[in-house]
């Protein structure tokens, strides 16, 4: 699996694709930096790039690999090894390669705008732990997807499609049915909501650094319970950590049972 | 060398392999070169692609020298195989692919002899991406025959190749024939076949029509080339089936 | 014989007392508790405590006498009652420390009880595991400076205040460390007060609690992780300036909660990862001026009737919800303030922003009616219903709006 994971990894980080994501964060950092001046508020609009974003670009460059790399697939498989070895050496590649643009391209303006003598250092390494879990998450759906459809086009329109759903459509039925809902308790449910989605679960877990003076001030017990200690840091990383082996496993049952 | 037994696979609706059944013994010490023909959709590269293991069949076994090989992967370090299209990933460089089989597959190796008979030399360096399709295929062909296996499989490998690569391909055909190798080739052109190939598999319908040598073709359907004996059996069996 | 023995002992102790107006108390001493120094001395005496643990309570002060302690005396009540009680004026203490008064329900039981007494100045003393610290009433023209008072409260039934004041004037509270009580400063009709430099943190309710209390001001305190910050409740004329408020966490708690309060001044303050920075119910003619309001949860909730409130010059910096209202009435000007989550430009580079700026987020209103939605907060749909809502308010007091947005800061001194 690592000698795969190798050669995808070594493929990509040549590919001028790479390039232009690990640039387009290294601008990003660059421009918000010298917008804002400031290190914190950077921060918080890099989120709202990052939940958005890092799975946009995860899901796109996951399918697109795999369409791309189809040939050589077959190489692979005539070679004597393990078709998970194969896939699940694929799907690290590119999502190793995606989050180490991610965190290169972030990290270089913001270590040179001094972000070791801000205090926003802590929110900054958990944006980027963030952005590489979802980078981890989303390859793992698109590879889910294109395992799955063998008609490219296809394959693209659903992951788009995915990514549509949970990164807009998906809040915006949960805050119809909240508002809809409001004469019921509704913290537990709002919480389990919210461990449905990768995407919403990163972002409570960006706002459990930047927002919890706002989230502290819900007065349901659950809720206290969850944002008020470590239990909503630590069950969140956990989610988010079966988000990411969950589909996995997955790309491993389907590619045992796939005709190439 | 190669034994299957009622071998079904469906793609969707669509039935390929209809309880195929086919051995192939070899002599060990000249070896065969074996071609698998068939109209499209017969299901020739069905049949390769299950020995290889990429296509997991429904129902019926493969063996291979005695050993059931479905689901398991260990064997294919003793297939070399050619695959139809050749692309690689474009970011790597000749001399990297050819590390990466060789780091893959862990035996002994001709690839210098084969790089000078293709002349590769000067490509060594170059991404894959920037090669040209017959370059491509060139590559291919080295990275299939670099090891000594048992079974070769090349699925159309004349594609794309120069007429002295082609004189190289059948060559090294033939050498590896002479090692007592077993060769299994699908190809569109009949010439190929008719000039390198020892026995004819004819497979239709998801099932073997014939199997036979060069000569018995010939002689059964009275033609006196192997072109013309194909196209006697598929009128013979359009009209059978109308 | 005996006469001469009597007059020879009766001019020795006048000689004495006259002579040093001092008396010494300790383990080893003529005097060895407060209680029978106090009765023995005169007014204007000094009483030097030393080092050791003295067992009292109910310790009454009745004249003015100067009390100093030496090497950090214990004074332990023993949690029965009162230990300290001052009823005279120009009484001062100072290094003691005392702990342990009485607990009780009923009665309000104080390490130092100050009861209608004048010009007295209580110092360097620190009073530990407390039910009230001191209490003072209708007492004028004291100074309480540079104390510890702390406590271990648990619930608020069961604990009291720091430094409690009720019915007082012209009381200077400086350079206290009020920590672990109910509130940690308390004050009930209390008028022209000075409350300077102190630190108050951890308390259960408030760090700092005015009621009814007019003409007072405060300045210069930190009020860390209470209940709440500080409370003003019906009270006028208070002015606040150069306080930190940060970390008062929690269900409906805030760093200043201000209800029913006119004519106060807020400069130069700091609210920084607060709940909510600022509540504000049914308050009118405040001006808000050069405070900084950092990563709270809401800067400035409003609620009920408040009327001209003025927002100048203030620094809204990476606040989950700048402004807060529940009702579309608004008589409130924001002008000239700094917002960090302003994204207008400024093309004539005269600093101010050329868009108003409209603090009011419609999210904020879908919060304030359905709280759970809060977990949806910077969620991308939220971005884009916010949006909506800033190109055609619907839900939001459309004329709430900073006209004139700096492009940059406010530098606060």
């Amino acid at each position: 699996m690592f000698k795969i994971l190798k050669y995808s990894f070594y493929d990509l980080m040549r590919s001028s694709w790479s390039y232009v994501y690990f640039l387009f964060y290294l601008a990003l950092g660059f421009v918000l930096l010298f917008l804002n001046n400031d290190v914190s508020k950077a921060v918080i609009t890099l989120m709202n790039v990052i939940v958005v974003l890092t799975p946009l670009i995860g899901t796109i460059f996951g399918v697109m690999y795999y369409y791309n790399s189809r040939e050589f697939t077959e190489l692979l498989l005539a070679q004597p090894l393990k078709r998970s070895t194969i896939f699940i050496g694929q799907y690290l590649g590119v999502a190793l390669s995606l989050s180490l643009s991610l965190i290169i391209g972030l990290g270089i303006p913001f270590l040179a705008y001094g972000l070791l003598q801000s205090n926003a250092i802590f929110n900054f390494t958990s944006l980027l732990l963030v952005g590489a879990f979802l980078t981890f998450i989303f390859v793992a759906l698109a590879f889910n997807i294109a395992l799955s459809h063998e008609n490219k086009i296809k394959g693209f329109g659903y992951a788009i499609l995915v990514w549509l759903f949970l990164a807009v459509i998906y809040d915006g039925l949960f805050l119809i049915s909240l508002v809809m809902l409001q004469e019921y308790p509704l913290d537990k449910f709002s919480l389990i909501a919210t461990m449905f989605n990768p995407i919403d679960l990163s972002r409570i877990l960006v706002l459990l650094k930047l927002d919890i003076s706002a989230l502290l001030g819900y007065t349901g017990a659950v809720f206290q319970k969850f944002f008020g200690t470590n239990a909503g840091m630590l069950i969140s990383f956990f989610v988010l950590l079966l988000w990411v082996i969950l589909p996995a496993l997955r790309i491993i049952y389907i590619s045992k049972r796939k005709d190439f | 060398m190669i034994k299957i037994k009622n071998l079904h696979k469906k793609f969707g609706k669509v039935e390929v392999l209809k309880g195929l059944d086919l051995s192939i013994h070899s002599n060990t010490s000249s070896g065969g070169i074996v071609a698998v023909l068939g109209p499209n959709g017969s299901g020739k590269t069905t049949l390769i692609k299950s020995i290889l293991g990429m296509v997991i069949p429904d129902k019926g076994e493969i063996k291979l020298q005695d050993k059931n090989i479905l689901k398991k992967h260990q064997y294919r370090n003793n297939i070399n195989y050619l695959p139809q299209i050749a692309n690689f990933p474009s970011n790597l460089s000749v001399k990297e692919l050819i590390k990466m089989v060789k780091d893959l597959r862990p035996k002994p190796t001709t690839d210098n002899n084969l790089i000078d008979l293709f002349g590769l030399l000067p490509f060594l360096d170059k991404k894959l991406g920037n090669l040209s399709g017959g370059t491509k295929q060139k590559v291919n062909i080295l990275l299939t025959f670099m090891f000594d296996s048992e079974l070769i499989i090349l699925d159309e490998p004349t594609t794309g190749l120069d007429p002295i690569s082609l004189l190289n391909l059948k060559k090294i055909i033939l050498e590896e024939k002479q090692k007592g190798k077993t060769i299994l080739i699908t190809s569109h052109i009949m010439s190929f076949v008719e000039e390198m190939a020892d026995e004819i598999v004819f497979l239709l319908d998801g099932k073997i029509y014939f199997k036979g040598t060069l000569v018995e073709i010939k002689q059964s359907t009275n033609q006196k080339d192997l072109e013309h004996a194909i196209a006697a059996i598929l009128t013979t069996t359009n009209s059978k089936f109308n | 014989m005996f006469k001469a023995a009597l007059t020879f002992l009766l001019f020795n102790s006048i000689i004495l007392t006259s002579y040093s107006q001092s008396i010494d108390v300790c383990k080893a001493c003529d005097v060895k508790t407060l209680t029978d120094a106090i009765a023995k001395s005169k007014p204007h005496n000094k009483i030097i405590i030393h080092k050791g643990t003295y067992y009292e309570s109910d310790i009454t002060i009745d004249k003015p006498l100067h009390i100093i302690g030496k090497n950090n005396p214990i004074i332990d009540g023993e949690n029965k009652s009162y230990i300290l009680i001052v009823k005279s004026d120009s009484v001062t203490v100072s290094g003691l420390t005392i702990k342990n008064p009485g607990q009780s329900y009923t009665k309000d039981y104080a390490a130092v009880l100050i009861s209608q007494s004048n010009n007295f100045k209580f110092e360097n003393n620190s009073l530990e595991n407390v039910f009230f610290g001191y209490l003072l009433e209708k007492s004028h023209q004291g100074i309480i400076t540079a104390n510890k008072v702390s406590s271990n409260a648990v619930n608020q039934s069961s604990s009291g205040n720091g430094i409690h004041l009720w019915n007082c004037s012209n009381i200077t509270i400086s350079d206290n460390e009020v920590f672990n009580l109910r509130d940690g400063i308390y004050l009930e009709f209390v008028k022209e007060s000075k409350i300077l430099n102190n630190q108050s943190y951890n308390n259960m309710r408030y760090g700092l609690h005015f009621m009814f209390s007019n003409n007072n001001e405060y300045h210069n305190n930190t009020f860390k992780n209470n209940g709440a910050g500080v409370a003003v409740m019906f009270s006028k004329f208070i002015k606040m300036t150069g306080n930190t408020f940060t970390e008062n966490w929690g269900t409906a708690s805030y760093g200043l909660l201000l209800k029913e309060i006119y004519d106060a001044e807020i400069e130069n303050n700091t609210f920084k990862e607060n709940t909510i920075g600022i509540n504000v119910e049914g308050s009118t003619r405040i001006n808000y001026t050069k405070n900084n309001f950092i990563s709270n949860g809401w800067s400035v909730k409003i609620a009920g009737a408040c009327y001209t409130n003025n927002f100048k010059q203030n620094n809204f910096l990476n606040n989950s919800f700048d402004i807060s209202y529940n009702s579309k009435m608004h008589d409130n000007k924001f002008n000239n303030n700094y917002w960090s989550s302003y994204t207008g430009y400024d093309l004539d580079k005269n600093g101010i922003g050329d868009v108003p700026y409209r603090p009011v987020k419609l999210f904020s209103y879908i919060v304030n009616k359905t709280p759970e939605t809060i977990v949806l907060l910077r969620s991308l749909f939220v971005d884009i219903i916010n949006f909506s809502e800033k190109v055609s308010p619907v839900f939001t007091p459309d004329e709430l709006e900073d006209i004139n947005p700096l492009m940059s800061p406010v530098l606060n001194d």
